[in-house]
């Protein structure tokens, strides 16, 4: 293997630095929750390890620091983490003539802003022949989240074990969440999708296993879904027909 | 809200979401070539998960207990509307979270 670090790794790290700006509060809050919640620190530091996905391991701990039922956990990060099927499927085919194991390893570091990085520069690359050199750049935004992330998830643990509970740093999980959800809300199908789902949570908050957070899920995305269909736009000139199609998982 | 979960069941819980998140970002990187696309309706969905995940989890940690005005006027409402009004203007985790415990403790404060 050639000893200098391929061209392509150096951009690829070069282009996640301004995110880790986004990314070390949200790890730092992952290890934090992970402790208030009762998880050890070395769960906390393996769940950002194995599982590797910032909102569906705060849902996770909110989930276990409720006792909700085990599988309401599981399935409530699956959930979380199916919108990465998309970015599966659209990248998968700068993939297609690595190996096996390269491929496994680049899934396991796929996440919303390696996928949406490396397709923005894929994409504008003309030259689709040469397919070898392109999992580097790839690899050196994905590798270098996952660095910070893990270094940010012991940083909380620690810090989190430390502080008072009166601070409530535990109360860092739904605001997280706030941040996430408002940029999702970018037109009147989605805001449906959340209002809708919002309410059914909450109405549905005594259901036994958690439930009323998979029923509201559900029903959320069919309202969304079922506005689209009814053609529902927001009011402000927007006459793309979903032309502003913004990507709404991707953190800036 | 410490977890009664002992150690096996959340180590379960760890395993078994990091091999099912696995599965959905491995899923076609590893099928390309016998699948080309996900299916369109599927896409569809997919569009409206995160904004109903993410508003069916936030909406109980907000939810008054009862509903009169005063049960619904709790600090953590207030912090988490002063964490909308910082996710709306920069749309930034970091701000959104200092934002919104900063409006956790000046409501505690003032309630």
């Amino acid at each position: 293997m050639d000893s200098r670090v391929p061209p392509d790794l150096r951009d690829g790290i070069r282009d996640a630095l301004p995110l880790l700006l986004g990314i070390v509060p949200f790890a730092l809050v992952a290890g934090v929750a992970g402790v208030e919640a009762g998880l050890s620190p070395l769960q906390t530091v393996g769940l950002s390890v194995v599982v590797f996905a910032g909102a569906s391991q705060l849902a996770a701990i909110d989930l276990l620091g409720r006792d909700a039922a085990l599988g309401v956990v599981v399935l409530t990060v699956v959930v979380v983490n199916l919108r990465m099927l998309m970015y599966s499927a659209s990248i998968a085919p700068y993939f297609r003539e690595l190996s096996a194991r390269v491929r496994a390893g680049c899934a396991y570091v796929l996440t919303d802003q390696a996928y949406a990085l490396a397709l923005a520069r894929y994409a504008g690359d003309r030259d689709r022949g040469s397919t070898t050199r392109r999992p580097y750049y790839y690899l050196g935004v994905g590798l270098t989240l996952w660095v910070v992330w893990q270094a940010g998830t012991v940083v909380g643990v620690v810090f989190g074990a430390a502080v008072p509970d009166s601070w409530r740093l535990g109360f860092a999980v739904p605001l997280v969440f706030l941040a996430l959800l408002v940029p999702a809300v970018s037109d009147a199908p989605s805001l449906g999708a959340a209002v809708v789902a919002a309410a059914v949570a909450v109405l549905g908050a005594g259901l036994p296993f958690n439930a009323g957070l998979i029923v509201g899920a559900v029903v959320g995305v069919a309202t969304g879904i079922a506005l689209e269909n009814a053609g529902v736009v927001d009011g402000d000139g927007d006459g793309g027909g979903g032309g502003g199609n913004a990507d709404p998982a991707e953190g800036h | 809200m410490a977890t009664s979960y002992g150690p096996l069941s959340i180590w379960a819980v760890i395993v078994a979401g990091g091999l099912a998140t696995f599965a959905i970002r491995l899923s076609f990187i590893h099928l390309f070539g016998r699948v080309d696309e996900v299916p369109p309706w599927l896409e569809r969905a997919l569009v409206y998960v995160p904004a109903a995940v993410l508003a069916a989890l936030v909406a109980p940690d907000f939810a008054p207990a009862s509903a009169t005005v005063e049960a619904a006027l709790t600090p953590e409402l207030l912090g988490g509307a002063a964490a909308v009004a910082a996710a709306w203007r920069t749309e930034d985790v970091l701000w959104t979270v200092a934002a919104g415990m900063i409006g956790l403790h000046v409501a505690r404060f003032l309630l």
